[in-house]
């Protein structure tokens, strides 16, 4: 069953096409990768899903409901949560209380303020944050910020979950972890949908990947047509990564 | 050429670095490897004049620069290209540059050097009325390149070049660091993508907790099992 569908989505950045006429499907319950060169409209494409821009034409469907024109704050809470490629945490609160947040920000109506407490804890502990609860989310390193981001957008109850490069800036071992943690939340039976740089993750985590070019679809496919596909290698992975080293 | 000599650093109450000692010599690329948190930036900012070390020194060329100012540290011929790029968005990509070359010592040569950073990095050039926050991630990342090399250094202190950047830019901007290298200018990298670091690094140190616990030539710290179980995820 299709989770979220793309008919001609297309967005402006004065006269330049951001995103240029996509189409794109993602099945319930699939881990999709977006890749693409730097200013492929990557980012811009999960701006207009979750409504942080306005698309300029074509449609969103999210479980078949048109989502286009919606405020993001009611995409939110139909089930659609993201993360940001530039961390965007409440630097000055404590880690829990970023999670708290997202909890009452979700789709939880009527959630007591004891409950939201509970379930931001198990959050926490869920993305091994438990013992940083009361730390101020601007002294957290990188790395845990960015898991942080991810506690909070799980704390609204997605069914769909955007994120934005959450391995960037990350070394090997921690990208490891990274991954790990994402194929738990896709166990969970969260849809995921994935921009990131780090092939690694992408090949591990995902069935299925979709490039972006000069803000158009270039290629679809499993992990193991698109690191063959000749117009990917050219403009996107380079022969040295071809070359698999 | 850098000498750093048992630092400690402090923030506030927390001690960040632990009696840190390193050396860079001519035309090297160093490589710095550690997890996040492990206080790679924070030596960085020690050696660029952005931090001050509680005890501890930093010499440079046989001159001491802890405690000097970070301008008169840059006129001194060491650059730092910080991570996340930190461009002046709202500034052109020539001005940006430009402002690489404000010291005393280069300014009077700053057209020769900008044709020089356009040679190395010719897509600037194309793009230099254009405003630095309406380039590719790839692009803001030879900008900030370009405005490091912009002072002439001898010593350039890259922190994270590759973060975020598609594979082939990666591959690009690595083989630009071993250019710079060949062109005489020592380089100290550091980078979250370990395995093309090291090979292209002639030494590397490893950072942990804010104490150096490993160091050696990179192709032999390659083969080394901690680096890589800790570094490698192999």
């Amino acid at each position: 069953m299709s989770i979220l569908e793309g008919k001609g989505v297309t967005k402006y950045f004065g006269g330049l096409a951001a995103v240029s006429d996509v189409d794109f499907n993602v099945e319930q319950g699939e881990a999709l990768g977006l890749i693409g060169p730097n200013g492929a409209g990557k980012t811009t494409l999960f701006n207009l899903i979750s409504a942080a821009l306005p698309t300029k034409s074509g449609t969103i469907r999210f479980k078949g409901k048109n989502i286009t024109g919606l405020k993001p704050y009611k995409i939110c809470r139909m089930g659609v949560a993201r993360t940001f490629q530039l961390v965007k945490v409440f630097a000055d609160m404590p880690a829990l209380s970023n999670v708290i947040l997202g909890a009452y920000f979700g789709m939880s109506p009527g959630l007591s303020s004891l409950d939201a407490v509970v379930k931001a804890s198990e959050i926490l502990e869920f993305v091994g944050l438990s013992e940083m609860k009361g730390t101020p989310a601007k002294d957290l390193t990188l790395a845990n910020q960015k898991r942080l981001e991810l506690a909070r957008a799980l704390a609204t109850n997605p069914e769909l979950l955007l994120l934005d490069e959450i391995m960037a800036g990350l070394n090997p071992t921690e990208v490891a972890q990274a991954m790990e943690l994402v194929t738990r939340i896709r166990g969970k039976g969260i849809t995921i949908i994935m921009i990131e740089h780090v092939m690694k993750a992408i090949m591990n985590v995902c069935e299925r990947i979709m490039v972006l070019h000069h803000g158009q679809k270039i290629a679809e496919g499993t992990p193991q047509e698109i690191t063959t596909s000749k117009k990917v290698v050219e403009v996107y992975l380079g022969e040295k990564a071809h070359a698999g080293s | 050429m850098l000498e750093v000599s048992n630092i400690n650093t402090f923030y506030g109450k927390i001690q960040a670095l632990w009696d840190l000692s390193l050396r860079i010599d001519e035309a090297e690329i160093v490589a710095l490897i550690g997890a996040n948190g492990a206080g790679k930036t924070t030596l960085l900012n020690t050696i660029s004049g952005l931090l001050r070390p509680a005890s501890g020194s930093v010499g440079f060329q046989g001159k001491r620069i802890d405690g000097l100012m970070c301008h008169a540290i840059v006129e001194l011929g060491l650059s730092h290209i910080p991570e996340g790029r930190k461009l002046f968005p709202d500034m052109s990509v020539r001005e940006n540059l430009e402002m690489g070359a404000y010291n005393k010592r280069v300014w009077k040569h700053k057209q020769e050097t900008l044709d020089k950073v356009y040679q190395l990095f010719p897509i600037l050039k194309a793009r230099q009325g254009q405003l630095a926050s309406t380039l590719s991630g790839g692009e803001q990342q030879m900008v900030a390149m370009g405005r490091g090399l912009m002072s002439q250094p001898r010593l350039c202190i890259i922190d994270e070049p590759s973060s975020g950047l598609a594979p082939i830019v990666v591959d690009e901007i690595f083989q630009i660091i071993q250019g710079l290298r060949d062109q005489g200018i020592a380089i100290f990298l550091i980078e979250q993508n370990v395995q093309q670091t090291l090979e292209i690094a002639d030494r590397a140190y490893v950072l942990e907790n804010g104490r150096v616990t490993l160091e050696g030539e990179s192709k032999e710290l390659l083969e080394e099992e901690v680096i890589r179980k800790a570094y490698l995820g192999l």
